[in-house]
């Protein structure tokens, strides 16, 4: 039986509710905590929510079911167990696990234990990869999974053990940084950048990020000095408009995008555990410039439990003077961040799906223009940058733009996180400049025998052993981090299909390209895994694969396909392997559809079968 | 020089703050839509109406028009993508057109005949929908929704009701009513709300009015969607 059946469901909700005012933004932070303490969000619940924020229920209901920790009206257990399903959590064993925990507590994934005990599912990359296979249980991350492992979190859930009380050592996280540059090479006094932009001027700090050539880590390569500039650009147009008698309106919010679901990219993480003062004094020099006075950290479901870790930092920062008030003691300088949780949807690192989210939304694209740098969260103009973005920019504050012009390639100045993972020695973190070779760092972190490297996650490009001279940087191989490797003898065909069923998973659903597209690319992808495909499955991927990235609304349709197309592109032979000779073959399973018949007549013999043997 | 844009080779004009589909209607020329009605908030999500614009491909209902824009519509090429996408809204549903009350008079029919489909081409996906039949009035078949949010947009905006909204993500999107009891008959819907007469297929239908116009006399029996949309959008400024 799950808690939220019980009576006193008010009583134990009042907190919660209390807690965040009546902010209509609280929704999902709300529908969160109450995930946590209930394990389920039940109808009453969102009555609840819905009265006191005084929403209608619907909405309250809708954003309930857009994200994935949040488990709309189903129950989870009290204790919830999400493997994390990247492809290199497969190629540590995942399903195995998976497999062998659920049958050692008599559970089917997606179900909930009869006590209620426990519940048992997938999700989608928790950014372990360098240390997978890798879980979270209420939350909290479980790395480097083996089989002794989950015989001690059997035990500890049997025995009703809180979390909070398990061995810390099952939830070590490492840093694994392994190769370090400017970024991540010299230690940072928190202060100095932002004591170097107020010496400088917002307007000649400004100018050191335009002249540095900072361009955005998030994947798309924006420059950011412009970025700056429109959302500047947008107040000192308005005041011309004489807009600005809206009064609040003309307020600008700074915002950091944590939210890294892009499977196989984990350097986000890394950067907020170990350089966080770096990251949120790139954040208040941005405020600087154009002038914000909120910042948000938005941080994915997934490192949540980072957020204490965080919200300590930040508590130093005002104590020193670096946030808040009169920041460094300059007279109306005021800037804070406030850190809101996603709740398990990638498609909330697309800034205007991040933006909805933000203001407590379902996390869906909009429509564009207007662009957030102009009409952002609540309205206001809105800077959405990389956690790495930032980090570089509190660089360039403190050294001058053209120290970080100077490294890196042309069109691609400064320095590049990678998060490797996969088949090599030393997986983690390596800061490379722009313009090193996928040659040099397949050497550097112990590949053998390499065969294909997945560069930016599943929205990125599948690279063959023959592409290994291009190099990181905006002009070849654009990156927002992963670094996937695969060596001779994986199935590519299996990663390909992995990222098809992520690509379904996290779809939005809004528009009908992406919706439909990705479900039937799914299907067509696990009807050649069953031995089912023919050639005109594949003729069907590339014109599924063309219309998801023609006519999609955002670049999460747009890329859904890559992973499919590149590999036939690339690796035709994996998809031929698998087909049938037919030249056509139904979809629909002839002899599965029987199984129903077989179990109910008993019977198993050949005759029960259609074109077994024949 | 006023303002104009060009559409297959066609140059029309357009005023500040409309969209390049409020310019084509505005002007005759018929671009496939399905979400969008000129009376709601553009809305975007079934991209029928894509178009490419000085090489890329937009949606026409929500981009602004603007100076100049070169503009491919009514293409062999783009019309191939609207059927594929017009397929998958039949396939991801349930529409069994004979049996429909809607037949004759969807928008989802007519658009499929407009761009001669001629299949549903891909597999049914026969996924399992609940029909809301608890109001008095007003029927919900969930199995007919192609998620357009025309109803919510109406019942918000026009109604002032907030009676529908979208639950769920990606494929499992779904229509949800604004009750405890997610039932149609405990919301404050009524038969003569906007939001009861405005979805463009049979999934909000308006009870006890089945085949008061029989078929063979309705709206796409004689026309084609084109020709109709256009008119009404002719209407429509004749009125302003
Ligand atoms: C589906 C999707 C997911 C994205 N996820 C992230 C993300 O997790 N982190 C991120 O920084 N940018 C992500 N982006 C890119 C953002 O939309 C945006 O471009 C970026 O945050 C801008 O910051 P930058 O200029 O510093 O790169 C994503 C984009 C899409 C389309
Ligand atoms: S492309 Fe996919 S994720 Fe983006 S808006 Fe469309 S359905 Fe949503
Ligand atoms: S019920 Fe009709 S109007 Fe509402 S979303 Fe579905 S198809 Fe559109
Ligand atoms: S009519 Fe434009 S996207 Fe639906």
């Amino acid at each position: 039986m799950s808690q939220c059946d019980s009576p006193d469901l008010k009583q134990r909700l009042a907190p919660i509710l209390q807690k965040h005012g009546r902010d209509p933004t609280k929704v999902l932070q709300i529908l969160r905590e109450i995930q946590d303490t209930a394990h389920c969000i039940c109808g009453q619940s969102i009555d609840l929510i819905a009265e006191h924020l005084d929403l209608p229920r619907v909405r309250v209901a809708g954003v309930a079911g857009f994200y994935s920790f949040l488990a709309g009206g189903q129950a989870c257990g009290e204790y919830r167990v999400l493997f994390s399903d990247n492809i290199t959590d497969h190629m540590l064993g995942k399903a195995e696990l998976m497999d062998y925990f659920s049958k050692k507590l008599w559970l089917e994934p997606g179900k909930v234990s009869e006590d209620g005990l426990v519940s048992v599912d997938s999700t989608s990359c928790t950014g372990m990869c360098d240390q997978g296979p890798a879980a979270l249980v209420n939350g909290m991350p479980l790395t480097n999974l083996d089989e002794n492992c989950l015989d001690l979190i059997c035990e500890l859930i049997r025995s009703r053990k809180p979390v909070s009380d398990w061995p810390p050592m099952l939830f070590e996280v490492q840093d694994n940084i392994l190769r370090k540059d400017v970024l991540l090479g010299e230690a940072f006094e928190p202060g100095a950048a932002l004591k170097a932009t107020l010496a400088r001027g917002p307007r000649e700090t400004w100018a050191e990020v335009d002249k540095s050539n900072l361009r955005g880590r998030g994947g798309a390569g924006f420059k950011t000095a412009s970025k700056w500039s429109f959302c500047h650009a947008a107040i000192a147009e308005e005041e011309g408009h004489v807009v600005c008698d809206i009064g609040d309106r003309a307020e600008r919010i700074m915002v950091c995008n944590a939210d890294e679901g892009e499977p196989g990219t984990f350097k986000d993480r890394v950067l907020l555990n170990s350089y966080a003062d770096l990251v949120f004094e790139g954040m208040t020099v941005g405020a600087r410039v154009v002038g914000a006075r909120r910042g948000f950290l938005y941080l994915r479901g997934e490192y949540a439990y980072m957020l204490g870790k965080l919200e300590g930092v930040l508590q130093q920062r005002r104590e020193k003077g670096l946030l808040g008030k009169n920041i460094l003691g300059e007279q109306g300088f005021d800037f804070d961040i406030e850190i809101h949780l996603g709740a398990g949807a990638y498609i909330c690192g697309e800034e205007s799906a991040l933006i909805e989210s933000l203001e407590g939304k379902r996390g869906r694209p909009r429509n564009r223009p207007p662009f957030p740098v102009t009409h952002g969260y609540l309205g206001h103009p809105t800077v959405v940058d990389n956690v790495e973005t930032f980090a570089c920019a509190a660089k360039i504050a403190l050294h001058g733009g053209e120290w970080f012009a100077a490294m890196g390639t042309g069109q691609s100045a400064g320095t590049k996180i990678l998060s490797i993972s996969g088949d090599c020695e030393r997986r983690g973190i390596y800061e490379y400049p722009f313009g090193t070779t996928i040659r040099q760092i397949l050497q550097d972190c112990g590949a053998e025998d390499p065969y294909a490297v997945q560069v930016s996650g599943p929205s990125g490009t599948t690279i063959s052993w023959k592409e290994f001279d291009r190099m990181i940087a905006f002009e070849d191989l654009a990156t927002a981090g992963a670094f996937m490797i695969f060596k001779r003898g994986r199935d590519l065909f299996q990663m390909a299909r992995n990222f098809s069923h992520f690509f379904a998973h996290e779809s939005c659903g809004f528009c009908t390209p992406c919706r439909v597209g990705t479900t039937l690319m799914q299907r067509i992808m696990d009807k050649i895994d069953g031995g089912h495909g023919t050639a005109s499955d594949l003729e069907e991927m590339k014109n599924l694969g063309q219309l998801l990235k023609t006519m999609s609304h955002c670049g999460l349709g747009t890329s859904a396909a890559n992973p499919v197309l590149d590999t036939l592109n690339k690796f035709p032979d994996v998809y031929e392997q698998k087909l049938k000779a037919l030249a056509f073959e139904p979809a629909f399973d002839l002899d599965g559809a029987l199984a129903t018949a077989r179990r109910i007549t008993g019977r198993d013999d050949k005759e029960a079968h259609l074109g077994a043997e024949s | 020089m006023s303002n104009t844009i060009t559409i297959d080779g066609q140059t029309i004009p357009f005023q500040e703050g409309q969209t390049i589909m409020d310019a084509a209607l505005a002007a005759g020329v018929y671009i496939p839509h399905l979400c969008h009605n000129p009376e709601f908030t553009p809305h975007g999500s079934c991209k029928l109406c894509t178009v490419t614009v000085n090489g890329r491909n937009v949606a026409s209902c929500t981009m602004p028009a603007v100076e100049g824009q070169q503009i491919a519509n009514n293409t062999d090429e783009l019309n191939a993508k609207r059927r594929a996408l017009t397929q998958m809204l039949f396939v991801e549903g349930n529409h069994f057109c004979p049996f429909c009350e809607k037949s004759g008079n969807c928008n989802l029919q007519a658009v499929a005949y407009h761009l001669d489909m001629m299949s549903p081409h891909y597999n049914h996906f026969y996924p399992a929908r609940e029909v809301d039949a608890s109001h008095p009035d007003i029927l919900l078949d969930r199995n007919r929704c192609i998620l357009c949010e025309l109803c919510v947009r109406a019942s918000r905006d026009v109604d002032g009701k907030e009676v529908f909204g979208l639950s769920g993500r990606g494929i499992d999107c779904k229509l949800v009513v604004n009750s405890s009891s997610g039932d149609l008959v405990d919301t404050d819907l009524a038969a003569t709300d906007k939001a009861a007469s405005v979805c463009p297929t049979g999934a909000i239908i308006v009870k006890r009015h089945g085949f008061s116009v029989p078929i063979g006399q309705r709206i796409f029996d004689h026309k084609d969607i084109s020709q109709v949309q256009l008119e009404a959008a002719q209407k429509e400024r004749g009125h302003e």
